[in-house]
């Protein structure tokens, strides 16, 4: 029953089933399953075949981003429980993103933000044309490990270069990474500009991040 | 008689505006410029300030197309109209903006420099296929902060076809509306004999940026023709069916020809777009997809049907160099393109996803857009009866390239193509050097710019130019730019 339940879960994240998954996470939970065993056994389980799928090329983005919004919802369901055994479900790290100021591009910073979300990260998406103030407020804030900065213009690329420099005056560059991103930037514009990294896709910036973590 | 293909029935089209319409009225459109919503709300559209949101009746809208003019010209710097913006006219310019450009001989990408555009300008007035120039690629030479108007300043000094153009700031327009001021002699003259039509990007899905509405209303207000480059990308931000791309398409564009009417009834604006099939393995928007490709022609298709002037970025690949690929997915955009009779198709020359410009590339494409322009003429009956007569004469004898029906219209009938394609026998191409249409591109181009001659811009127009161009620079700390290319 247990083992059955918990395959049932994983099949149904694997699909991106999110009616079925959070109805059969709270069925679950009705039958005594510790929380921390659905997470460990069916969810991250799942979202592990689904990433290998995706790397075979059996699965597409669209499989990726269901089956992450289906792992949170469930995940929304056993965190109350979680807290009441003061458990925890062990994020990788928490991220701040946004597009800089004066550019509107948001497609691939989003991409990038729920890549993450779906890895395990805990993000705080500022949005897109966001002032330098607001991502050094959302850092102290959150007391992010890392940052991320999409600019997608060759005009708006040079304000990574000045919210780095401000975090430094806010002394607060010693405690966050910095990763950049976007069309026109390379890793040796991110190493000019004193950036920890770069990537050129959301793949590459899940696999940044992860390593600036360490 | 000139060929044309449909490809969404009339009922299709009508349903895709009746819906967009419907958008326009639930959920609307969210619009980040305060003057836009002001001139919203006194139109009596629905506007929520605080959330920035436009709800639009269907009135509003109609009235808005039915202001918007339904045709207008491009002039060259001369003062000659040449492009035509209205009916099935199909024109080509250059994809815009590239961030690099793919090196005649690493063939690796690399930022441009100045000398690198001017190159490329060159080539457009020359290659006889493109019908306007484009602000085709960023210099990496100037601070990146004037990048948008030092490409307008470098074309100016080399141009004479119009231009297609795009601001990436609010303040920045201002300072290309000055140059393209002096370049023809004065704001009326800029109104009147429009020699520039600038790109404004609604976001997807459905929302006016700052800047880019500013853009909007700004060229509305000045009489300068601005081009609505709305760019669903069917399943990332638009629904995933190419239909349904269309309908959110047509809702954005809506909504920008009804905010530059209200700024300005009767400025000059053109449907257009830059959408893509998002590639759901890659994360990628690619301009040479073939759902790319349907989404463009049908959105043209809607547009015409509004009586509104087209234009589309198609005729682009997404290879990372010039390779089979490449020759695909540009001739498939370009041909769709031309047959649904788009007004401006601009696209020539870029690579990957719109971020690489190549000479080579460019050199090509003109030859399929060379192709595809003698396609679109279709087949034509020069006689009546068509051969009957002839072949009765000829009986069973071969011999047609001597006569005398064959020399009187050979040179209209058949396509002549330039060297980039190899038309010779096996030896004659090996004894060429055995080169790949690339190796021969690279020589066309070399050749060709050598036929470049001067648009002879007056010197005064040509230091004010840089006047202006430098009081630009100075502010981001470059006092002198870098020296213009001889003619
Ligand atoms: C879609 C698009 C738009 C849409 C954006 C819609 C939206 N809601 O986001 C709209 C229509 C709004 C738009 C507007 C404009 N655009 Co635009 N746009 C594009 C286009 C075609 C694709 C961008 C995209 O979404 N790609 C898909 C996503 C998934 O990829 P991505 O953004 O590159 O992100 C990936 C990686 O870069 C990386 N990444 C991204 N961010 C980050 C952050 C971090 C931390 C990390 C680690 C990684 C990372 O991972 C992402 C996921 O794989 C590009 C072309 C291109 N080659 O990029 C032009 C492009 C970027 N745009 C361009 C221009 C010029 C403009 C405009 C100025 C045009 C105008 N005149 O109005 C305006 C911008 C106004 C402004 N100030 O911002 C130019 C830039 C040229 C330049 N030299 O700077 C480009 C290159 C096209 C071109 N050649 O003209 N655009």
């Amino acid at each position: 029953m247990v083992t059955d339940l918990l395959a049932d879960i994983k099949e149904n994240l694997i699909n991106g089933d999110q009616e079925r998954t959070v109805e059969l996470t709270k069925i679950a939970l009705e039958n005594g399953i510790e929380p921390m065993t659905i997470v460990n056994s069916a969810l991250a389980v799942g979202m592990q075949i689904v990433g290998d799928r995706y790397s075979t090329g059996e699965f597409f983005l669209p499989n990726l981003v269901a089956a992450g919004v289906t792992m949170q919802n469930a995940l929304s369901i056993l965190e109350p429980e979680l807290q009441a055994r003061h458990e925890e479900v062990q994020r990788v790290g928490k991220v701040v993103i946004g597009t800089v100021k004066g550019d509107i591009h948001e497609i691939g910073k989003s991409l990038v933000a729920t890549m993450l979300s779906c890895n395990g990260f805990e993000v705080y998406d500022v949005g897109v044309d966001v002032p330098t103030e607001i991502f050094i407020a959302k850092v102290a804030e959150t007391e992010a490990d890392l940052l991320g900065l999409s600019a997608l213009l060759t005009t708006t690329m040079t304000m990574q270069r000045q919210i780095i420099e401000e975090l430094e005056k806010a002394d607060l560059r010693d405690r966050v990474k910095v990763m950049v991103g976007g069309a026109p930037v390379s890793g040796e514009w991110a190493e000019s500009i004193g950036a920890d990294g770069y990537a050129e896709d959301a793949m590459a910036a899940v696999r940044l991040a992860k390593l600036l973590m360490q | 008689m000139s060929l044309r293909i449909r490809i969404l029935e009339k009922e299709t089209i009508d349903q895709i505006i009746d819906e967009a319409l419907g958008v326009l009225q639930d959920p609307g459109v969210r619009i980040h410029n305060e003057e836009a919503l002001e001139l919203l709300a006194e139109a009596e559209a629905l506007v929520d300030r605080e959330a920035q949101v436009a709800k639009i009746p269907e009135k509003l809208v109609r009235w808005a197309l039915d202001q918007a003019p339904s045709d207008f010209d491009l002039y060259t710097l001369a003062g000659k109209p040449t492009c035509h913006y209205g009916g099935d006219a199909v024109q080509f310019d250059p994809g815009s903006a590239a961030l690099t450009i793919l090196d005649s001989e690493s063939e690796e990408q690399r930022p441009p420099v100045t000398s690198d555009f001017v190159t490329f300008v060159k080539l457009v007035e020359v290659l006889p296929q493109l019908d306007a120039q484009s602000t085709a690629m960023i210099c990496s030479d100037v601070p990146e902060e004037i990048g948008d108007l030092y490409r307008l300043y470098l074309a100016l000094n080399y141009m004479c076809k119009p231009i297609v153009t795009g601001a990436f700031g609010k303040d920045t327009w201002w300072i290309m509306k000055e140059m393209l001021e002096v370049a023809v002699g004065g704001s009326e003259e800029l109104a009147s004999k429009r020699v520039a039509i600038f790109d404004v990007c609604p976001s997807p899905p459905l929302l006016w940026s700052d800047l880019t509405c500013q853009n909007l209303i700004d060229c509305a207000r000045t009489w300068i023709p601005s081009e609505l480059v709305s760019m669903p990308l069917a399943g990332a931000v638009a629904p995933v069916t190419l239909a349904g791309a269309v309908v959110q398409h047509t809702a954005e564009c809506m909504s920008g020809v009804l905010i530059s009417q209200l700024a300005q009834e009767g400025a000059p604006i053109v449907w257009g777009g830059s959408p893509a099939a998002f590639d759901m393995r890659e994360g990628t928007p690619p301009m040479g997809d073939v759902g790319t490709w349907l989404i463009d022609c049908a959105y043209a298709e809607v547009g015409k049907a509004l009586g509104m002037p087209t234009h589309a970025y198609l005729g682009m690949s997404d290879a990372k160099v010039v390779d089979a690929q490449c020759g695909l997915e540009s001739a498939g955009g370009t041909i769709m393109a031309a047959l649904t009779g788009i007004n401006m198709v601009s696209g020539a020359g870029m690579l990957d996803f719109e971020s690489c410009q190549s000479l080579e590339k460019l050199v090509i494409d003109a030859e399929i857009i060379g192709m595809t322009k003698r396609l679109i003429t279709g087949i034509e009956i020069r006689e009546k009866p068509i051969a009957l007569s002839l072949i009765r004469d000829m009986g069973h004898r071969g011999e047609y390239l001597g006569h005398p029906h064959t020399m009187r219209w050979f040179k209209k009938e058949l396509y002549f193509p330039s060297q980039i394609l190899d038309r010779g026998s096996l030896d004659s191409w090996k004894s060429k050097g055995g080169k790949t249409a690339f190796e021969r591109a690279r020589d066309e181009v070399k050749s060709l710019v050598e036929k470049y001659e001067p648009s002879g811009l007056a010197p005064e127009v040509r230091d004010e130019l840089r006047r202006i161009a430098e009081r630009a620079a100075d502010k981001y700390g470059m006092v002198k730019l870098p020296a213009l290319p001889r003619e």
